[in-house]
């Protein structure tokens, strides 16, 4: 099953040349860009870990393209996001969040359901992978 | 909404492909066809830029000869585009010596004008960086510090002022080496991203190149920036003044001459930057002598500078 989450993640894999438009859409509003990757796919898992630290004072895409080419090669079934981050706030919002990277298996997610008190049914999205340790969730 | 490359090709897989030059173009000129090179220069505007280096900057004879030559090798590279002939990007990275006020760090912001113009950089800017802004100051900070700088000067120019400091011979622990070794690897895998410009004193250059052959054979201009001759300051004296909107009277010309005759045998000489440093000082002179005088001013008198305001020089007096 294939993970949907962030910008045009319904779209088919966007080519770098598309990824780098988008890149600099965002660095023309003036946006920092950050690279991170995961191997828990939950959509509302937060904590991805960060790929170097956020580049900014940035004028031209290629630099985070080359940024995302490296984590993809170190990552290659790791999901890896480049997240352009907005300041005009006085805080760095999440402006724009994009996948540029996926395992090239996603076994997807499951749903648990826990009997509450009352015949009450609590679901939770459970995704197959996280059933493997973390760092070999997605390897052969 | 038709979007071109919207086929489900895997990331990475066809990156820095340029649609101008790729075989499958749909303006490629047949064999027989002739492609305007005016027309193409003049479209690029190229022709602005070294007519303004030429007015703009006085003397360098070589150094405007090699930016020619650029500028002339970029504008048929992009000719031999229209046809098909790609040949890759050529190695544009640079190393200017010369001593100091001689102009390098003016013509590499020239250069990153030129270079823009005639689309070899996508944006043209100058990142200017010295070795506190590449080396770091304990293990695992050198990299991150350097690769910040590169992606920062990606589109545009790494401007390295004095480079050679980024290697110490004496302390073979030092992390320049490592800074030096990232630097190889961008300047050869994203040519068409970055070019690196080394600035730097002639001697001071040569020996860091003796240690790194890698990085002398990586950079395929190196520009020699001459010393200025009296007559080549003094014109740039007086483009500075025009510029300012002041003039020297006739008298403080032949002074102001002498000054630089003086100033030129003197210790710790930096060609332009003494003139405008001197000029600077002469202003202030014309401004407190003003103030001194206390009177009615004709605009002539607020522009004019006058032999007392050099003569008041150290130099004259040592």
């Amino acid at each position: 099953m294939r993970i949907t989450q962030g910008t045009f993640s319904y779209l088919p894999e966007l080519t770098d040349e598309e990824i780098t438009s988008q890149l600099e859409y965002a660095l023309g509003r003036g946006w920092a860009l950050s690279v991170e990757f995961t191997d828990d796919p939950h959509p509302r898992n937060n904590y991805w870990d960060m790929w170097g630290l956020p580049l900014f004072d940035l004028m031209d895409a290629a630099g985070v393209l080359h940024e995302i080419n490296e984590c993809r090669q170190a990552h290659p079934e790791r999901y890896v996001r480049v997240c352009a981050h907005d300041s005009r706030q006085g805080r760095q919002t999440v402006a724009l969040s994009l996948l540029v990277n996926r395992p090239p298996a996603e076994p997807g997610c499951r749903f648990d359901r826990q009997e509450a008190p009352g015949r009450r049914l609590r679901y939770t999205v459970h995704p197959y992978a996280l059933d493997r340790p973390a760092g070999s969730r997605y390897g052969p | 909404m038709t979007r071109p490359g919207f086929a489900l090709a895997r990331p990475g897989q066809d990156q820095d492909q340029d649609g101008d030059h790729g075989p499958a173009a749909p303006d490629v000129l047949a064999d027989d066809a002739t492609a305007d090179l005016r027309a193409e220069r003049a479209g690029s505007g190229v022709d602005q830029i070294l007519d303004s280096l030429e007015s703009d900057l006085v003397g360098l004879r070589p150094v405007k000869t090699r930016v020619r030559e650029i500028a002339a090798l970029l504008l048929v590279d992009k000719v031999r585009g229209r046809f098909g002939l790609s040949s890759g990007p050529p190695s544009l990275h640079m190393c200017f010596t010369g001593n100091p006020g001689t102009g390098k760090t003016t013509v590499a912001l020239r250069m990153a004008e030129l270079l823009h113009r005639l689309g070899y950089l996508r944006r043209g800017h100058v990142v200017s960086v010295t070795r506190d802004d590449l080396v770091g100051q304990y293990v695992g900070h050198t990299a991150p510090k350097t690769r910040d700088a590169i992606n920062r000067a990606m589109g545009g120019v790494l401007f390295i002022d004095e480079a050679y400091y980024l290697y110490r011979a004496e302390n073979e622990r030092d992390y320049g080496q490592e800074s030096i070794e990232i630097l190889l690897q961008y300047m050869e895998n994203h040519r068409a991203d970055l070019v690196v410009i080394m600035a730097g004193y002639a001697d001071r250059m040569e020996a860091f190149f003796a240690s790194n052959p890698g990085m002398s054979s990586r950079i395929a201009h190196h520009l020699e920036f001459p010393d200025y001759s009296l007559e080549e300051l003094a014109a740039i004296g007086e483009l500075m003044l025009r510029e300012q909107r002041y003039r020297l009277s006739a008298a403080a010309e032949t002074v102001f001459r002498d000054y630089l005759a003086r100033r030129m045998t003197q210790p710790r000489f930096a060609n332009g930057r003494s003139v405008r440093n001197a000029l600077e000082r002469a202003r202030l002179r014309h401004a407190s002598r003003l103030v001194a005088a206390d009177g009615a001013l004709a605009k002539d008198d607020l522009m004019r500078l006058e032999p007392a305001d050099f003569l008041a020089s150290r130099v004259f007096s040592g």
